[in-house]
């Protein structure tokens, strides 16, 4: 049977193997070093109001949720390596070096491992890596199509949701693209925190189908689904600096569900000289538990049970080569439920009857595939007293010519 | 009975061997070759069209679940799809058309590319570092990757290993018979002065001996510019060329601004399979092509 194999394989590999020589002359180790792409990201940003104010009532900040500094400074500065390790295992590492309260931090956005073949449709990763649900999530900030993150994915997921953990999806083999995941994460990291249930304690799953309508035309809507046993998660994104003073956590069940949507067109199908893109998600999120602030040296606690809602839409439009503008909208809804007043208002959960909304629009220009220059406005009603943003950005790519997914 | 039966397993263990090999093009060009190759034992599906610029295609759901079930990947290579083959096939789950699997050719690879870059610089454009990819403009190499492309079906489906082999014997007659006739045809080309949109006709220059003068993108994959268009204008003057060629997925405008300037035709050439309404198959390709450089010759 081995022969009979070698057989068969022998002129592949002959091939294989001559042609490799014929292409690069001599092979040395240096060669299999993974492919490199280093992002670079500098913006400069003015506001109406102070950004360190920044607040989403209703919503307990974490993550990257916040609005920046204002005037110049550096965005997150990517490295990215990746490769197929062997016949069987891809492997990709994302390191981003962002400035955080005045501090340049390193942080390890990315290290997975997945299964390039498997059979029978099915991938696995494991590792750190960017969650399957909803459309952005899983997309690079580098490769969105506006210099922030939607108002849903900053109040709810810290702007992405990334955790540890083992992912498995599995792709029907239809002509009709229709893929299902299921995702087990460590639940250390916003919105879930503490990792509960000794290291494994939240829970993703996700379906996602896709197709084209006729040669121009392509979609994909996906269901999404979260869950997390929740250990004292800390509130605070990096706009409140004085979390040392005053902290609020809560303990207790949270999860959110949420529908996708997005539409590509493109004359022909050909989108090198105009193409057009539309895409929206909602999510909903339900937590009840407990939540307790320290503040002053003093510790409250109250029960919350809460219900928090939001969505965006965005529509993005390449009129001529290089050039787009885009157009978004997104609004948020708090529902919440906390015994004690004073825990709702300083653990944030206080809606104060405001429901933010916020519209941006941009128009950015690529002088290729690699580097890209952007304007953006935002009208800002995140709370009550609106503000102006406008955000001038360049995001640049060097090294490894980077694929993009859908 | 017992005989019908025993037909009918037997009919079922060899269904198999006859269900066609599934072949995932990613260009037009190639589904035709394999249909060429391949015949009725296999299924081919062309992920793009020749209205579509192959460097810039989504990585769309529809592609990823036709992946999915290739049994070979029938491709440019020498990093043409670089943005947007690798999405394909990390999504598609497939092991069968991984990188060094059987599965998986890569046509740019099969013969000997012209314009590899000596320096790796960005600041000259979009360059593939194993050279320029669009090697089917040429047909004598064509023919070199048909040979490799035949030989692959063979050993991936070994039990029609005789059938492919007879088909690629008969497409290299046919072949060469319809070589010989465009070498003849288009020899009054050689030493034409010609200008091109992007390094989409390299090769076609190699076998046919046109002059590239001048692309209209100032460098690779960089639109053409007005300040670029304006230098190519009074370089034109000075030293005029015939024709300005492009493909039909390419900006017209540049061409057309520049040809009104300066007298030169516009010759748009179907590129690949399907790239005009006369342009069906491989042998069309090259005839509509040497007919339409043979049309704006001076």
């Amino acid at each position: 049977m081995n022969r009979v194999i070698s057989a068969r394989l022998a002129p592949v590999l002959g091939l294989v193997f001559s042609t490799s020589v014929l292409a690069q002359g001599s092979v040395t180790t240096n060669a299999f070093n993974p492919a490199m792409s280093l992002i670079l990201d500098g913006r400069f940003a003015t506001f109406d109001n102070d950004p360190e104010a920044y607040e989403l009532p209703g919503f307990m900040l974490g993550g990257e949720a916040g609005l920046g500094a204002e005037g110049f400074a550096l965005g997150h500065s990517e490295l990215v390596f990746s490769a197929n390790i062997d016949d069987q295992y891809y492997g990709q590492f994302t390191a981003a070096v962002a400035d955080h309260g005045g501090e340049t931090e390193v942080e390890l956005e990315e290290a997975f491992i997945q299964t390039l073949g498997l059979g029978g449709g099915v991938t696995v990763k494991a590792g750190r890596f960017f969650s399957g649900i909803g459309y952005l999530n899983e997309q690079h900030l580098h490769v969105w199509d506006f210099a922030d993150a939607p108002l849903v994915y900053r109040g709810l997921f810290g702007d992405q949701l990334r955790d540890d953990g083992v992912q498995l999806r599995w792709l029907a083999p239809t002509d009709l693209f229709i893929e299902l995941g299921a995702e087990t994460l460590r639940g250390g990291r916003f919105p879930a925190g503490g990792a509960a249930n000794e290291g494994a304690g939240a829970f993703a799953g996700f379906a996602k189908v896709g197709g084209d309508v006729g040669v121009s035309h392509s979609w994909r809507i996906g269901l999404s689904h979260w869950q997390a046993e929740v250990e004292n998660r800390e509130a605070g994104g990096h706009s409140h600096d004085d979390a040392h003073e005053e902290s609020a956590s809560f303990t207790g069940d949270s999860s959110v569900t949420g529908v996708d949507f997005v539409w590509k067109w493109a004359p022909n199908g050909n989108a090198s000289e105009r193409n057009f893109k539309f895409q929206a998600e909602y999510f909903q999120r339900d937590e009840e538990g407990d939540v307790t602030v320290v503040a002053h040296g003093t510790t409250d606690a109250g029960g919350y049970d809460g219900t928090q809602t939001g969505w965006y839409a965005q529509a993005v439009y390449q009129f001529m080569p290089r050039w787009r503008v885009g157009l978004r909208y997104g609004a948020l809804d708090a529902d919440n439920d906390v015994d004690d007043a004073h825990v709702a208002a300083h653990a944030g959960l206080d809606s104060e009857g405001h429901s933010p909304e916020r519209w941006s629009a941009m128009v950015d220009f690529a002088n290729s595939e690699y580097s890209r220059l952007r304007l953006q406005y935002n009208r800002d009603e995140s709370y009550e007293d609106a503000d102006n943003q406008v955000v001038l950005q360049y995001t640049m790519s060097l090294g490894a010519h980077g694929a993009h997914p859908f | 009975m017992k005989q019908w039966i025993v037909g009918s397993v037997l009919g079922l263990l060899a269904l198999p061997a006859q269900a066609a090999l599934n072949v995932f093009a990613c260009e037009p060009e190639w589904a035709a070759l394999a249909t060429e190759l391949g015949g009725e034992r296999v299924s081919v599906y062309a992920a793009t069209t020749a209205q579509q610029d192959p460097h810039r295609i989504e990585a769309r759901p529809s592609l990823i679940a036709r992946m999915r079930q290739a049994d070979v990947l029938v491709c440019t290579g020498a990093e043409l799809e670089a943005g947007w083959l690798p999405v394909l096939l990390r999504q598609s789950a497939n092991g069968r058309v991984q990188s060094g699997q059987p599965g998986y050719f890569m046509a740019a690879e099969q013969v000997e590319r012209l314009e590899v870059p000596a320096v790796a610089d960005r600041a000259l454009g979009d360059l593939h570092m194993t050279g320029n990819p669009h090697v089917h403009t040429d047909p004598r190499r064509l023919l070199q990757i048909a040979g490799a492309l035949g030989e692959r079906l063979a050993v991936l489906d070994a039990a029609n290993a005789a059938y492919y082999r007879a088909r690629l014997e008969d497409f290299r007659v046919r072949w060469q018979q319809a070589m010989a006739r465009w070498t003849t045809q288009a020899a009054v080309l050689r030493g034409v002065r010609v200008i091109s949109h992007h390094q989409d006709w390299v090769y076609l220059y190699d076998w046919l001996g046109l002059t590239e003068v001048a692309r209209l993108e100032p460098r690779p994959g960089i639109p053409p510019s007005a300040a670029h268009l304006a230098t190519l204008t009074t370089r034109l003057k000075q030293q005029p060329a015939a024709m300005v060629l492009r493909t039909p997925y390419q900006d017209a405008r540049p061409a057309a601004w520049l040809a009104e300037r300066t007298g030169m035709k516009v010759v748009v050439l179907p590129y690949t399979v399907g790239g005009s309404p006369q342009a069906t198959d491989l042998f069309a390709l090259f005839d509509e092509t040497v007919a339409r450089l043979l049309e704006a010759a001076p």
